[in-house]
Formats: structure tokens, sequence, C-alpha cells
């Protein structure tokens, strides 16, 4: 193993870790705005907005998120998109992630027993603060937990903008295994940057799904 | 620059053994993850320390890290140590690597989640703990694995996509070479798109029915 | 080779937790065809007795005979492993919670152990699935899977499950008690056929009624020992102890 070589990449890499961060960070929260969103559409009383809640879901789930992102960045300019490659991976891994976030955020919505908004509604509340009052918060502290799940994916899919240039973990791997000749160091380097990465979410998620827990 | 669909039709056939490739090295990683999957299990929970640690830090690895990264590693990594596979199998050992650490996961647990008195019973009747294992525990977990499984074998597809960038002719590329000759990304990820869409809802059929199928056996 | 009233022995049997007790050197003498109810509250340690009889759980100290053959003998972990599933196919368990095998049809359930333990033909075993199955009624489910059947027909099942074995004993472990109300005294009325033809049988139960009815002895457990026994009729018309008193008007006031 080439330890002087790694000790003479590693602090681009380092660099590369704060894009992946970044990345993470931006998608998570475009992940969790569409997740809401594709959930509320998910249950809505409309037809309209139900199907296409499920159309969402369907096709962002059922395709593979690297065409998706070959789309918004190769097709875009066609239909008049003009992203650069980050915002394009921002954008793309966003929605994408969003799809499987609707799944967990209706997933932990429809598990909360219809006894409690029947409770609620006796008390006098109407529908929507039934909802806000008694289901939602019983539903945020069940998502936690596989909220936690679609997030370690997510870091992972950040890789695949590695395929449209940014300059993030993958990326920087990849460059470097191209220039030296040494796959092995460079896949160790990104690794544990990524574990790192992976495993402090991890304990967060934990964390957070420790402290909403109830019971 | 505008959409123009009418370039499909000369290059569909690129396409379509695009598709073909997709479909096969899917269904090889697929039984690649699927036994290497219950032998990761079969270790995790029975073998002794010295063999199950080493196979604890690989399931880890593979884990926490991206699969395109990984990839890298065994395409490349083969390389340097001078082994030259050709991209297909590579891909393949990958793809199927990275999902037997998944199906691991999930055999696991569905093997300690079959019932204790499911082992009594067997073991009341006279069956050593290996017999009760093969005949009684262990089909168990395989039929409450089958649905998640499903989902992972249909993550795998998808996920095939990411060998187009270690050089396998499957759909994604096939559509790139399109898309070098004609300069239309767009048309031609979208019928990508589209074929990987129509592949997935087969695969989403088909593991309804098998779930039907057992689920009156469980 | 033993006499009539030796046929199941347990002898000072003895079992603890680290430092809690839950069998205090119980002995116990069953004869052949002797039907033995063991009754008594949760914890009283009556479970662990029967599951003590064919080495489920593993007795601390004391030993278990059957028809002359030492049960938990001390032997090497290999032949040890050897002579208790010789032993377990001549010892029939029936459940509480029935655990049928749920892959398998009702037919594949008792079927299943004869094949790959004593070599039946698949000839020989389907016969021999019809005959036990047809003893417990349950001949016109012979091919439905466990998620299909009632509880008291899986209970039925798996009675026929084990007799496929030709147990020389059986062994029930509240084989009601997570039954319906009315779908007990059909399991019930299996149990006593057995009864009728002599079966050794040693039973677990809260259903004084059915004890009464059907055992030649009773057993009373309480903490670990056993408080009193004797005949049905002097255990529960006349019993001798307070606490077995006290544990029956308990009963008759909450049956459950």
């Amino acid at each position: 193993m080439d330890i002087d070589l790694m000790l003479r990449v590693y602090p681009f890499f380092l660099e590369a870790a704060w894009i992946t961060i970044l990345l993470s960070v931006l998608t998570a929260l475009l992940g969790l705005t569409f997740g809401a969103l594709g959930a509320a559409a998910r249950l809505s009383r409309f037809t309209s907005l139900r199907l296409l809640g499920a159309t969402y879901v369907s096709i962002f789930r059922g395709t593979p998120a690297l065409i998706q992102l070959f789309i918004l960045y190769f097709g875009g300019p066609q239909v008049g998109i003009q992203l650069d490659a980050f915002e394009a991976g921002v954008i793309g891994l966003g929605i994408n992630a969003g799809a499987y976030m609707t799944e967990t955020i209706r997933g932990a919505i429809i598990s909360i027993d219809k006894g409690q908004r029947e409770a609620a509604r006796t008390l006098g509340l109407s529908q929507l603060q039934a909802f806000y009052k008694v289901t939602l918060p019983q539903a945020a502290r069940l998502m936690v937990r596989p909220l936690g799940v679609n997030l370690n994916m997510l870091i992972k899919a950040t890789a695949l903008v590695a395929a449209i240039s940014v300059v993030e973990l993958t990326y920087t791997a990849q460059r470097y295994i191209g220039s030296t000749y040494k796959p092995f160091e460079m896949f160790l380097l990104a690794g544990v940057l990524y574990m790192i990465i992976i495993y402090v979410t991890g304990r967060g998620v934990a964390w957070l799904d420790r402290r909403v827990r109830i019971t | 620059m505008g959409l123009d669909f009418t370039v499909i039709p000369k290059y569909l056939d690129v396409v379509l053994l695009g598709c073909l490739w997709t479909i096969a090295i899917t269904v090889a990683a697929a039984l690649v993850s699927f036994f290497g999957g219950i032998l990761l299990a079969v270790v995790a929970l029975y073998a002794p320390a010295v063999i199950r640690l080493p196979f604890r830090a690989f399931e880890f690895v593979f884990m926490g890290t991206p699969l395109l990264l990984q990839l890298f590693l065994i395409y490349f990594g083969l390389v340097q140590i001078g082994i030259d596979l050709p991209a297909f199998v590579a891909g393949v050992i990958g793809l199927g690597l990275h999902f037997a650490v998944y199906n691991s996961e999930l055999i696991q647990t569905a093997i300690i989640s079959v019932d204790r008195g499911q082992m009594e019973a067997a073991r009341t009747l006279g069956l050593s703990r290996t017999q009760a294992l093969r005949k009684v525990v262990v089909p168990q977990a395989v039929r409450a694995v089958i649905p998640p499984i499903g989902n992972n074998m249909i993550a795998l597809l998808k996920d095939s996509a990411l060998v187009s960038v270690i050089g396998v002719s499957e759909l994604t590329l096939s559509a790139q070479r399109a898309i070098g000759a004609t300069y239309r990304p767009f048309e031609f990820y979208l019928l990508a798109a589209a074929f990987y869409y129509v592949i997935n809802l087969a695969m989403e059929w088909v593991q309804r029915r098998i779930e039907r199928r057992i689920a009156i056996s469980r | 080779m033993t006499e009539s009233t030796d046929f199941v022995q347990i002898r000072h049997a003895q079992k603890s937790f680290g430092t809690l007790e839950v069998l205090k050197d119980i002995s116990l003498n069953v004869a052949r065809g002797q039907i033995v109810a063991i009754i008594g509250p949760s914890g009283s340690g009556k479970s662990t007795l029967l599951r003590a009889i064919n080495d489920l759980d593993a007795l601390t100290g004391g030993e278990v005979w059957l028809d002359g053959v030492q049960v938990n003998k001390q032997l090497p972990h290999r032949q040890y492993e050897k002579h208790i599933n010789e032993m377990r196919q001549q010892i029939g368990m029936v459940f509480q919670h029935f655990n049928l095998f749920p892959h398998m049809t009702a037919r594949e359930n008792v079927t299943m152990a004869p094949k790959m333990l004593k070599g039946l033909s698949a000839e020989e075993a389907d016969a021999l699935a019809k005959e036990q199955l047809d003893k417990v009624g349950m001949l016109e489910r012979i091919d439905y899977y466990p998620s299909q059947l009632s509880g008291g027909q899986k209970q039925r099942v798996a009675i026929a499950r084990a007799l496929a074995m030709n147990p020389k004993l059986m062994l029930f472990d509240e084989a009601t008690s997570a039954l319906d109300p009315e779908l007990v005294s059909e399991v019930n009325q299996v149990m006593k056929k057995l009864a009728e033809e002599h079966m050794t049988m040693i039973i677990v139960t809260h259903e004084m009624d059915f004890a009464a009815s059907v055992c030649d002895r009773v057993l009373f457990m309480d903490q670990g020992v056993v408080v009193e026994e004797g005949p049905p009729e002097q255990v529960f018309g006349n019993p001798q102890k307070a606490r077995t008193r006290a544990f029956l008007r308990k009963e008759l006031d909450n049956p459950e």
C-alpha cells in the first residue's frame, strides 16, 4: 500500500468530502420537501392529486436515478432548462429521493390507528386539527428511523453525480485512480470518508429517534 | 433545440440490444446476490469468530460506501493485481456482492425471527438441529424474505445502470452511443428510462404473483 | 424389564435459572397407560417440568427415565444429540401455540418427521397421514395449510403430527389455553379418545373439569414443589392442603 501517495492526495479527498456533505444536505432538504408534498398528494381527497402523487412515486422509483440525472443535465437544455452540474445533481437527486420519502412519510401517517383520529374528532377537533394535533405528531416520531434509511441511501446516491463531473468524493477517487493506477488506495481514502459521513449521520438519526420515541 | 423523437427508430435496435444486456446482467447479479446473501447470512450467524469478523468488516465497508465507488474498485483493482476481467463480469461481481450484503441482512433477521416454537416442535419430533434448520427454519425464513428480496432485486435493476460507467454495453451505455451519433440526449435517455420502467413493472408484477403464491404457506 | 408403575420416572428433578429455583426436588412415577394432570398457578414450574421430560428444558439435577432408559443421560455432546433425538421420537409433545409448520400442509406436517427419521416411503407416509388425520377428524383438511385452519383444527393436526411418530408417551403443554372457548371441546374430545386407547399422557392444564373427568391422577404444583397429589376425586373433592384449596377456589371463581 502506497502510504506516501495517500498522504499526498488526501487533502483533495477532504475537500471533495465537503462537496459530498453539501450535496447530501441540499438533496435531503429538497427530498423532504418533495416527500411531504408527495405524501400530501397521495393522501389527498382529490383523485387527480392522488393519481399525480402515485405517478410521481412510480416513475421516479421505477427508473434509475442515473438516467433521471442524465435527462435533467444533458437533456435539459433541449427543453430550455440550463443547469450546471451541481445544480442538476441537487435537483435530480432531490426529486428522486423525494419519491422514496413520499412512501416513507405516507406509510408512517397511515400506520397511525384510525381510532386516534376518531377520538380527536369526538372531542370536537376538525379534521385538519385532528391531523396536526394527533396524527402527525405520532407519525413524525415513526418516520425518523425509515427516513434515516432514506438518508443513508441518499448519501450513497450522491456518488452518481460523479457521472456528470461534479467534483465530489467518488469523482475525485475516479480521477486519482486514473492518474495514479492505485485503485485500492483511492478506494480506501474515499471509502473511509463515506463511512465516517454515514456513521455520523446514522448516530444522529438514532439519537433523534431515541429522543422522540414514546415508550 | 427542441425535441425530435423521429430519430429513435433508426437506433432502436441498438437500444433494444442494450435492454437485453441489462436484463442479463440483472439476472446474473441477482443470482450472485441471492446465493451470496444466504452464504453471508449463514456465516454471520453460525461461523466461528475468526471467519465471521472479516466477513463483518466486508459487510460494513460494502454497506457504508456507494456502489459506484465499489465498481471502480473492483474493475480497476482487479486490473491492478493482474486480473483483467471483462467489464460485464466485473459488473456482475460488483452488483452481486453489493446486493448480497443487503440480502444477507434480510436473511439473518428472517432466520432469527422464525418463532422459537418451530425449532422446538421439530426437535420434539426427534429432528437434529441441522435437520430442523434445513426442513423447518430456513424454508420459513426464505418465504419471509422473498418480498423484501424482491425489492432489492428491483433496486438492483435500477443500479445496473451504473455499470455503464465501467463500459458494459447495457441499456444506459447503448443510449449514450445513440446520443453520441445524434446529439439527442433527452430523447434517448427518456427512451432508456421507459425501458427500465417497463422491466421494473414486469418485475413488480412477478413479485406480487410470487407473494400471493406463498402467502398461504406462511 | 420395568415395573409397570415405573414406565415414566422423574427422580429428584431440580432446575434453577441462576439463583431462581423453579423445580425443587420433584419425583414422579407414571405407569403405562396412566394419565396424569399437572395443575398449578403460572410460574409454579409445571411447564418446566413437562419440558424437562423430553429435555427441551434441561434439568440442573435429577433424572428422567422412560421405559427403562434414561432420557437425560450424561453423554458426550455428539452422542447425547443422537440419543436425545431417538428418545424424542418416542415422546410426543403438543404445545400451547400449536407450533405447526406454516410452510407445510397438514399432510406434510404429519409425514415430515416419519419420512425423514423412520425412512417411510411416500406411500407409507401418505397412508399414515390419512390414518392419523382421520383419527383427529381432520382428514378432509389434509391438504390445507395451517393458515387456513382454526385454532382447534390446528391443534388437532398438531396432535396427529405427534401421534404419527407412534410415541410411547404424550406430553400436552396447555394444549387448549390458546383456543377460543368454543374450540376447546373438539381438542378435548381427541384427548379423551387417546385416553380410551390407554395412551400414557402427562397433561399440563388449567381446565379442572377436564382433569377431573379424564385423568387418573392430579398433581398440584406451586413454587417448584408438588404440594399435593392423588386421584382427582381427592385433590378436587377433598384437598388436604391450604394452598391447594386457595388455588382451586380462585380457579373456580374465575374460570378462564
